[in-house]
């Protein structure tokens, strides 16, 4: 699979559709993500897995991708936050963080918003202490968090409403 | 007509975009040929450029270099006394200072590059601390090292010594904060002789940026076009720093006739950029037996580091809150920001008060103690009220009802029960639990005369659509900004949200609203922006377009009419100072703000005898603000600036060696998580101010404030040790224990 430049072709699954990428094998998941599909909703925020700004959902379990060589995500299935409203739908954690006020800046909205599928869909109605330590991992310098828990509590909510 | 949509909690304009990841953030742009930049720095504190070499290993011939040699204006980031270089000549006065600078398509390349460079620099003798810069140990700003000093005088204080049943001092100190936002500092920029310059980037003031480019490559004002992209986060951060990094990817543009973005990892970001300025306040206070404040004397002082940039305002208004919500006959403060040989420190969210609060509301603690009081009597009986004057003379013209406030929070915290409660208890527990407060208030907009110098401007235009259309260089940084000048707009002409958009700040498309700071952006610019749609409303009312009762659509159908048969409408409003706001900058005296905010909170802590850690437990913020224009955003207002102040309180430390911070990552500087952080709850009074639009004032800054003292009132109460200084560590804990 080598190119000869150095390159590698890695076959994934991005937001449900496959993708054949041309890349240098250590390239930054989060990179080829921004650059080479233009997938920007992921954000980076530290580059060392601390502020959790480039979550993303591979193979169904939360990581950062500033973390991730690209040459491990090899027919992986991969969501990113582009992946989570579907066409003019948006998810119910997005609707919650817009009423209840999570969003403020927006930087480290997605990966917010990733974390929060990820606890919903290990835990139908997590108490506020799961939440605080589900969301933990990703940082946010506006809001305090308050509001951010609030969203995922309603999204709990509208979700068993919908069901 | 009326739709009452101030106090409503309407969605965010942004947050569809913000949610699905589709706003655009700068390091999001991306231009054809687009080359990356990078900073080459110095490595040391204070020293002479001998030589700058360039070590092989990369393709130096493509590679665009800048230096001080290229800059075709004036070398200066101009802002106040424009003594900052956008890079370096002869002379480096502190570590991270910008020297050359690098660009190239291949950002890794650019990297690699930026390892090759040497800067040969003859080393001088460096001061890192504000007792060697006052000690002029070494001079190295000036003739004496101090950007700026103030004096506020009241009354006599020198009479007043004699005659105190009580004499009462005592030093406090507070550290540096990184701002932290979580998208670091960045730019785009495109710069060519022929066309000008144009900056995409993050930031909060457009026209700060504008005008420093402006000096810097010596262009007419509009050949130079500054463009705001959806900014993550400033807390002051991106005041003024976004000028030298806009400078900076401008100068490689021009010089390379590309596409040039700059944009900061996090290391170089927290090393290189301005942070909260450190300070010292020492207190001397006359108190009667009964509890009254007799006289005050108080001196302040902020490091600076290496420029000045904006200290003279940060220790402004850190001076003028240094007295805080009391009234006292006899008041002297002197300040001073003085300089070391460390970055430049700069606006952070609070602006110098949250420096000063901490230190008086620590100290109040101290002397009610002294006198016996509770603290909380000893402030019922000092609190300012209507009709009193401040430390600057000022006299509240406003009701305030600090004893309300106090009550209200007390009341929600059932604070006198558990004042006693963890006393007792604390004896038998290896975990001591605290209560405490702090009250205080927050001027919001400029200082004294500053909003009349800077006559801010707001347009409002209709567009051909037949919505109305806010222009204003205020940036949504997240605080809401585009939310709530909507609602603002919407209420006063009664038309439904939606009808109203707000244009992106644009030096090219947008007038001059003045800088997005100092809590000014609600209460300053709201109004401006009441004011400018009324002015479309008024056009089309004597156009004959619109009668007295419509709705929103007869509104728009209106605006389209209009267009039609004039080309456009537009409307602006410029800020007029309302009658009675006098300010004397010589004395520094008078009326210092049009309005303040009004607060106190109560933190509830635990002390850990065994890890030596400090939790905040629960936090309650009482406040009054005027009129809540949004009462969701409002309280994230609150909340998260509570969070940050309970990190500078608890977590948050700038690790200094020779000049540089060390723990330049998330990694090693701690701010608050999820799982920090308490339940903040937060509450308003609303007492409307006649100034402010639909009745509100400003409420940014405010809750900067008075976290981190109520937290140590808590921790002293919990651990009867009286801690004076900030970020309060295990470390520092286990010390003032005597462990």
């Amino acid at each position: 699979m080598s190119e000869g430049n150095g390159k590698v072709t890695v076959t994934c699954t991005v937001n449900g559709l496959e993708e054949r990428l041309e890349v240098y094998p250590m390239a930054r998941l989060l990179d080829v993500l921004r650059t080479e599909l233009r997938l920007t909703g992921t954000k980076e925020g530290c580059g060392e897995g601390e502020c959790g700004a480039c979550s993303v959902l591979l193979n169904g379990e939360m990581v950062n991708s500033c973390l991730i060589p690209v040459l491990q995500v090899e027919g992986a299935e991969i969501k990113t936050i582009e992946g989570v409203a579907s066409a003019e739908q948006l998810h119910a954690v997005q609707e919650a963080f817009i009423t209840c006020g999570g969003a403020q800046c927006g930087i480290c909205t997605p990966g917010m918003v990733i974390a929060a599928l990820n606890l919903l869909e290990r835990k139908r109605a997590p108490d506020e202490q799961e939440i605080r330590e589900a969301l933990a991992g990703n940082l946010c310098r506006c809001t305090g968090y308050t509001k951010i828990f609030e969203a995922v509590v309603k999204a709990c909510q509208s979700k068993d409403e919908g069901e | 007509m009326s739709k009452q949509l101030v106090g409503k909690p309407l969605p965010r304009k942004e947050g569809r975009d913000k949610v699905t990841g589709q706003a655009r953030y700068v390091d999001d742009l991306k231009f054809p040929e687009m080359l990356y930049g990078a900073t080459v720095r110095s490595h040391v504190p204070r020293g002479r450029i001998r030589r700058i070499t360039f070590e092989e290993g990369v393709p130096w011939d493509e590679f665009t270099i800048v230096t001080a040699k290229d800059v075709p204006g004036a070398n200066y980031v101009a802002l106040i006394l424009n003594d900052q270089p956008f890079l370096a000549d002869e002379y480096v006065n502190h570590r991270e200072e910008p020297v050359l600078l690098l660009a190239h398509a291949d950002k890794y390349l650019v990297e690699k590059a930026r390892a090759l460079v040497h800067v040969e620099i003859e080393e001088l003798p460096a001061i890192f601390s504000i007792e060697d810069s006052i000690a002029r140990r070494e001079l190295i700003w000036g003739e004496d090292n101090v950007f700026k000093s103030f004096l506020v005088d009241k009354g006599n204080v020198d009479d007043v010594w004699a005659q105190a049943d009580f004499i009462v001092e005592g030093e406090y100190r507070t550290g540096a904060q990184e701002q932290l936002y979580i998208e670091c500092n960045g730019v785009v920029s495109i710069a060519s002789p022929g066309d000008g310059v144009t900056v995409w980037g993050s930031m909060q003031c457009p026209y700060y940026v504008h005008k420093a480019l402006i000096k810097l490559f010596d262009l007419p004002e509009e050949k130079i076009r500054v463009i705001q992209t959806e900014t993550g986060g400033g807390f002051g951060g991106k005041e003024e720093y976004p000028s030298m990094i806009a400078g900076h990817a401008a100068l490689l543009a021009w010089k390379s006739g590309r596409p040039v973005k700059i944009v900061y990892d996090r290391a170089e970001d927290m090393a290189a950029t301005t942070k909260r300025h450190p300070s010292r306040t020492r207190h001397r206070t006359a108190v009667s037996k009964d509890g009254r404040l007799l006289g005050m004397e108080i001196d302040f002082v902020v490091d600076g580091g290496a420029y000045a940039t904006l200290s003279a305002v940060v220790l402004s208004r850190g001076t003028i809150h240094a007295a805080g919500p009391y009234h006292c006959p006899n008041v002297r403060i002197r300040s001073r920001a003085v300089a070391t040989n460390v970055p430049p420190h700069g606006a952070f969210r609070g602006f110098g008060a949250p420096q000063s609060i901490f230190a008086l509301e620590r100290h109040m603690d101290k002397v009610a103690a002294t006198v016996g009081l509770s603290p909380e009597e000893f402030r019922r009986r000092n609190f300012i009220r209507e009709g009193q004057t401040t430390a600057t003379g000022q006299v509240i013209r406003e009701p305030v009802d600090m004893e309300g406030l106090l009550a209200r929070a007390f009341e929600l915290t059932d604070y006198a029960a558990k004042r006693e409660r963890f006393a007792a208890e604390n004896a038998q527990s290896r975990v001591k639990k605290g209560i405490g407060f702090a009250s205080f208030m927050h001027g919001a907009g400029f200082t004294g005369s500053g909003e009349k110098y800077l006559q801010s401007v707001v347009g409002a235009e209709a567009t051909p659509e037949g919505r109305v259309r806010i222009l204003a260089a205020s940036t949504e940084i997240g605080q809401g900004t585009n939310t709530i000048f909507s609602q603002i707009a919407a209420e006063a002409l009664g038309v439904d949200y939606d009808l109203i958009e707000v244009a992106k700040p644009d030096t090219g498309n947008v007038p001059n609203s003045g800088p997005t700071v100092a809590s000014r952006t609600c209460m300053i610019v709201g109004k401006l922006v009441e004011s400018a749609v009324l002015g479309l409303k008024q056009t089309l009312v004597g156009a004959g377009l619109l009668g007295e009762a419509y709705d929103s659509a007869e509104f728009s159908r209106a605006c389209q009419r209009y267009l039609e048969k004039y080309g456009a409408l537009r409307s602006s409003s410029q800020y007029e100072q309302p009658a009675g706001i006098n300010w004397d900058d010589e004395k520094y005296r008078g009326d210092a703000y049009g309005a303040y905010a009004w607060a106190v909170y109560v933190a509830e802590v635990s002390v850990d005898m065994l890890t030596y850690e400090a939790r905040v437990d629960d936090f309650v913020a009482v406040q009054e603000v005027g009129r809540v224009i949004h009462p969701v955003l409002a309280a994230g207002q609150i909340e998260g600036g509570v969070a940050q102040a309970i990190g500078y309180a608890l977590y948050e430390q700038v690790v200094w060696q020779d000049g540089r911070m060390q723990n330049n990552q998330m990694t090693n500087y701690i701010m608050p998580t999820a799982a920090d952080v308490p339940p903040i709850r937060v509450f308003f009074e609303e007492v409307p101010y006649a100034h402010g639009p639909a009745g509100a004032k400003g409420i940014g800054e405010l809750p900067m404030d008075g976290p981190a003292p109520a937290i140590l009132n808590a921790i002293e109460h919990a651990t009867a040790v009286s801690f004076r200084q900030i970020p309060l560590l295990p470390e520092a804990i286990i010390e003032g224990l005597g462990v």
